[in-house]
């Protein structure tokens, strides 16, 4: 049996649980970041495709993002290693008026919160991707600062900095149950041993609802799940991540980018949603996603699929993630990720350190408070 | 001229035709080629082996598996990068080397049917022995079965297996090359009513909701079998060595693949690498078709492959390195030569030993892997499966077709047929054919006879193979032994038909003779290198099982074996009392074989590329094991060993192999995660707008 005692314990070393861990190595407290899978990130961080944009539609999304993304640009330089960041941008596109006419509503609100976001007409959009079908094409919107980064070389770029800085990961480890007394967890039992804390977050991504149990509370987390796809690399012949939010029988909005290193990965939204963690992959998603990708971009129909899997999108019941103190006083929940723990991770992992070891700054505590789990959850967000 | 030289003209074996050819460019130059063939073998066929270069390491990149797996000879076609080895060429194609990275052009995609659905009661995946096997006895019972073969015919590997077959002559054809096994069985099942054939399709992957997801020439398909029988075969092993990407080093599946089904000259000097019975018969392949075999190593003290193919290739001059392995490949472009040294027992070179031969092939025969993985995929996600064939086990393909019967009745008599009976017998049979080779006996030569005619059989180790007993027409050839592993004698009362010398697919029976003189007999020879090689009269030198000289002997005669027509049975005359032991001769002056002067220096084992569709080499992979990394996952997001093409099939077992050599052991180590597709597919495959008339 393993043991130990640790100031904070975090459960999950994924696209949230992975940066946390980080961070509050960065804020000098002990750190052990426990994980069923055999390395960071093997959950569903592998499986994310890898935007990282701060067009969102609620400011705290928003603001998260933004910190997000300078972590990301920024972080070869500070920190020397190649996450595979390219600064393409997204494009959201409109074939007919009633899309057009939600981003002529979004665009001015997302500048509010400080996004370079810009309306653009059709002309921009066919110089941003060469070739896309024009017909009855209205424009979209065009945000020249979003672009992308490898999932799995961030993760591992985040985990090999906690190391450094004295975070202690266990891995094939499971984490069984939590052991309350009075008003705290004192200690966290896993399949392997037991963990002394001054406190635990749960990060558990696709599982937190189960983690969540073990300190007696429900959390309002409903996994999903998506399909995704990579081809092989050719040069780079379109430089955004390109949105397509229409609805299609079968499906909701679909998106695909040109990565670093020139593959195109796409993924699809079904519709109805597939409940459930199940990964394994199903005979339904290419025949669903492809005509979408070549109709709207014909030259794709040339490019060879590489290869396919399903990952889970833990949703919330209003798109945004839930970040919050809930139930013992030092238990905390980063959860509720939606599908865009890894683009929101970094930032995220900052405001829960940060939060954790009570240093909150004034605009972590306008996203917590937005963010918190008793919030009114209103309808899904427009963009998400 | 254009036309294109590097073509087999005259083949021992296999009967060439001409084809219609056609004009096409590779990078600005006209050149011709057979409609039809791949385009990798038009341009092999016109000198051409350089088909690009690697967007990573700016390597060359050549033909590697020459079976759609691979990537590698990835080229623009038409303005689209495509597979090389599986685009059929067509008059006026536009090749271009793909140099780096591809340019997606504006090219519209594929034009093809919508994706269907399609239901049936059996799914085969693969059409080789085992799967056309099945196939017969699903068809028999008139069971709906579909089989799915990625090849424009069915076969299998049958079709580049120009030799005998090994195995019992009942049960799996044995005599018989596996060319026309492949003929027989494909008319048989071709011929079958509830059976339907779905030529160049891809399997593509196996999905959770119980279907099989297939690339058909004409658009996607999703099938949901109620049974699902994976008969896929195998693929090579591979070895990483300094140099091993470069074009001129392949598998012997390519090269059989250039050599026996197209018929290109894709080599001049060979170099073959495994003395397993693949790389055995390579050697043979490669001596058929006219190319010199320089040497072949084996890194363990023994060939593993069968007694007769190792006698074979040591009669036909070929020098066999025991406890040998390859350094390296050396080469900007492509091989131009390789270094060799010996292995103590742990399998460390010997500093000292090496030797380097100019070549311009390597072949890497080290042994073959079972592809399973829809068979795995399969089981965990609860279809009815069944596997056979080398993709169950690796084994002969005789072993293949029996255990191919067996499951084909196994699902028979699961689909309700009540009929069918599974005789317990077969289940043994079954496991013999699967034999490797066993004993060697000590080589007991004839009784020192100087009347009448018969038989010596070469023939000393205890292998599946019992056709000389069957064809003798007065049952003279028996064992002692088991009936098919056991070793055949001969009992006195041979009326010299030389039957049994035609059909031994070891060619390790000759006919000795004496009839008509006490003196100087004459020697019955089975010969397969062409009649072109023989002349009558000529004066041969005449050597004994294992290649050793005997002395020398006079081509009298040869005729064409009935039955076995490009079997051809030499008559020789020679002294009376090596008569017994000859088993060869020699119709050519020896293979060039002497090592160069000097041995060539060698880069470090580490450089050797491991993952070659990202380029990653050895020592990359093992500074991250040694740093902690014990998930093939975590590697592949790191370095992207086994992000490529291939989807890890090819390296997946090298970077096992260096955790081993790390000293951690495969309880320890992370498999990596295996996804579709299995072959790379345009997407526009899965966009198919045009209806469907079926």
């Amino acid at each position: 049996m393993s043991s130990g005692n640790y100031d904070v314990i975090v459960i999950g070393a994924g696209s949230v649980g992975t940066p946390l861990a980080m961070s509050l190595a960065e804020n000098g407290v002990s750190v052990l970041c426990v994980d069923s899978g055999a390395s960071a990130g093997q959950g569903n961080n592998k499986c994310a495709i890898g935007g990282v944009r701060a067009t969102h539609g609620e400011p705290a999304k928003v603001g998260l993002a933004l910190r997000s993304l300078e972590i990301f640009r920024h972080w070869r330089e500070e920190h020397g290693d190649d996450i595979g960041w390219y600064r393409g941008g997204y494009v959201y596109v409109a074939y007919d008026r009633d899309t057009m006419e939600l981003f002529r509503r979004n665009v001015p609100r997302q500048q509010a919160s400080g996004l370079d976001i810009r309306l653009v007409g059709p002309g921009k959009i066919r110089e941003l991707v060469p070739g896309i079908n024009d017909e009855e094409l209205l424009g979209g919107t065009w945000s020249p600062g979003d672009g992308s980064a490898n999932p799995m070389k961030s993760c591992y770029a985040f985990w090999n900095r906690a190391v450094r800085l004295g975070a202690v990961f266990r891995f094939n480890e499971s984490v069984t149950g939590l052991e309350i007394k009075g008003d705290g967890v004192v200690s966290v039992k896993t399949t392997l041993g037991s963990y002394g804390c001054g406190a635990v977050v749960n990060c558990a991504g696709s599982s937190a609802v189960k983690v969540g149990r073990m300190a007696g509370e429900e959390l309002q987390v409903y996994p999903e799940s998506h399909e995704a796809g990579i081809t092989e690399p050719v040069q780079r012949f379109f430089e955004p991540m390109v949105v397509d939010i229409r609805n299609a029988p079968g499906s909701a909005n679909y998106y695909f980018y040109q990565h670093e290193t020139g593959q195109v990965v796409f993924c699809i939204t079904p519709d109805p949603p597939i409940p459930g963690t199940d990964t394994r992959e199903t005979s339904d998603f290419l025949p669903l996603v492809a005509p979408r990708m070549v109709d709207l971009y014909p030259r794709l129909g040339n490019l060879k699929v590489r290869r396919v899997w399903r990952g889970i999108y833990p949703m919330s019941p209003d798109g945004a993630p839930i970040l919050d103190r809930v139930g013992p006083e030092n238990h905390y929940v980063a959860v509720g990720m939606c599908g865009q723990g890894f683009m929101l991770g970094p930032g995220i992992g900052e405001v829960m350190a940060r939060f954790v070891v009570g240093d909150s700054t004034d605009s972590d505590r306008t996203i917590l408070r937005e963010l918190r789990s008793d919030r009114e959850f209103g309808s899904m967000e427009t963009l998400k | 001229m254009f036309f294109d030289d590097y073509r087999i003209s005259r083949h021992p074996i296999l009967n060439v035709h001409d084809s219609v050819r056609v004009f096409f460019t590779f990078n600005g130059r006209k050149l011709t080629g057979f409609r039809g063939e791949a385009v990798s073998s038009a341009l092999f066929s016109n000198g051409i082996r350089i088909f690009g270069h690697h967007h990573a390491d700016g390597g060359a990149q050549g033909i590697f598996c020459a079976n759609g797996q691979c990537s590698q000879c990835t080229m623009v076609i038409d303005g689209v990068p495509r597979k090389s080895c599986i685009v059929p060429l067509e008059e006026g194609m536009v090749v271009e080397s793909l140099e780096g990275l591809p340019e997606l052009g504006n090219a519209p995609g594929p034009s093809v049917k919508k994706p269907l659905r399609h239901e049936t009661q059996v799914l085969v995946l693969g059409g080789g022995p085992s799967g056309m096997a099945a196939a017969v006895e699903l068809g028999k019972r008139g069971i709906r079965t579909i089989v799915v073969d990625d090849k424009n015919r069915l076969g299998g590997k049958l079709v580049l297996q120009t030799h005998k077959f090994f195995g019992s002559v009942e049960d799996c054809h044995a005599g018989t090359r596996g060319v026309h096994i492949a003929e027989m069985l494909q008319e048989r099942v071709t011929s079958m009513e509830s059976v339907e054939v779905w030529l160049d399709s891809v399997v593509l992957g196996v999905f959770s909701d119980g279907t099989v997801g297939v690339r058909r020439p004409d658009g996607y398909r999703i099938i949901r079998p109620v049974h699902l029988l994976v008969t896929t075969g195998a693929r090579e092993k591979s070895l990483p060595f300094p140099g091993c990407t470069l074009p001129g080093v392949f598998g012997a599946g390519a090269f059989q693949t250039l050599v026996n089904r197209d018929l290109v000259k894709c080599s001049g000097r060979v170099f073959i690498l495994g003395g397993g019975n693949v790389g055995l018969i390579g050697a043979y392949h490669a001596i058929q078709a006219g190319m010199t075999v320089v040497g072949l190593a084996e890194g363990m003290s023994e060939c593993g492959g069968y007694k007769v193919h190792v006698d074979k290739i040591k009669r036909l001059g070929v020098n066999i390195y025991t406890s040998h392995t390859v350094l390296a490949a050396h080469g900007s472009e492509k091989l131009e030569s390789v270094t060799v040294a010996r292995v103590d027992r742990e399998f460390r070179p010997v500093p000292g030993t090496e030797k380097s031969w100019n070549v311009d092939t390597l072949l890497v025969a080290v042994g073959l892997d079972p592809v399973n993985e829809f068979y795995e995929k399969a089981k965990e996600f609860g279809i009815s499966s069944w596997i056979a064939g080398d993709s169950e086990e690796i084994a002969e393909a005789s072993a293949a077709m029996f255990n191919g019967k067996i499951r084909g009745l196994r699902i028979a008599r699961e689909l309700g047929c009540d009929d069918v009976e599974i005789p317990d017998d077969l289940r043994e049979k079954a496991e013999i054919l699967k034999s490797p080779g066993g004993r060697v006996f000590p080589y007991e030569p004839p009784v020192d006879s100087r009347e009448g005619v018969f038989p010596v059989l070469h023939c000393v180790q205890e292998i599946p193979c019992n056709p000389c007993m069957t064809v003798c027409p007065d049952e003279l050839i028996k064992t002692t032994g088991h009936p098919i592993m056991g070793i055949p004698e001969y009992s006195e009362g041979c009326i010299g038909c030389e039957r049994c010398v035609a059909v031994c697919p070891g060619l390790a029976v000759t006919l000795v003779d004496f009839r008509k003189s006490g003196n100087t007999p004459v020697v019955t020879l089975p010969f397969e290198l062409g009649e072109w090689m023989l002349r009558e009269g000529a004066e041969v030198t005449v050597t004994d099982r294992e290649g050793g000289v005997l002395g020398r002997g006079v081509v009298k005669s040869w005729r064409r074996a009935p039955g076995f027509e490009k079997t051809l049975l030499v008559k020789l005359e020679v002294e009376g009392d090596i008569a017994a032991g000859v088993a060869g001769f020699r119709v050519r002056d020896p293979f060039d074989s002497e090592p160069l002067g000097n041995p060539l220096p060698v880069p470090l084992p580490d450089e050797a590329v491991v993952c070659r569709c990202e380029r990653v080499t050895a020592g990359e992979i093992r500074k991250r094991v040694r740093s902690g990394i014990r998930d093939m996952n975590h590697l592949k997001a790191i370095i992207r060993v086994g992000f490529g093409a291939c989807g890890g099939k090819t390296c997946s077992g090298l970077v096992e192999r260096i955790f081993r050599e790390e000293g951690i052991g495969p309880d320890e180590v992370t498999p990596l995660t295996g996804r579709p597709l299995f072959a790379e597919t345009r997407l526009g495959w899965f966009a198919g707008k045009e209806g469907d008339d079926e």
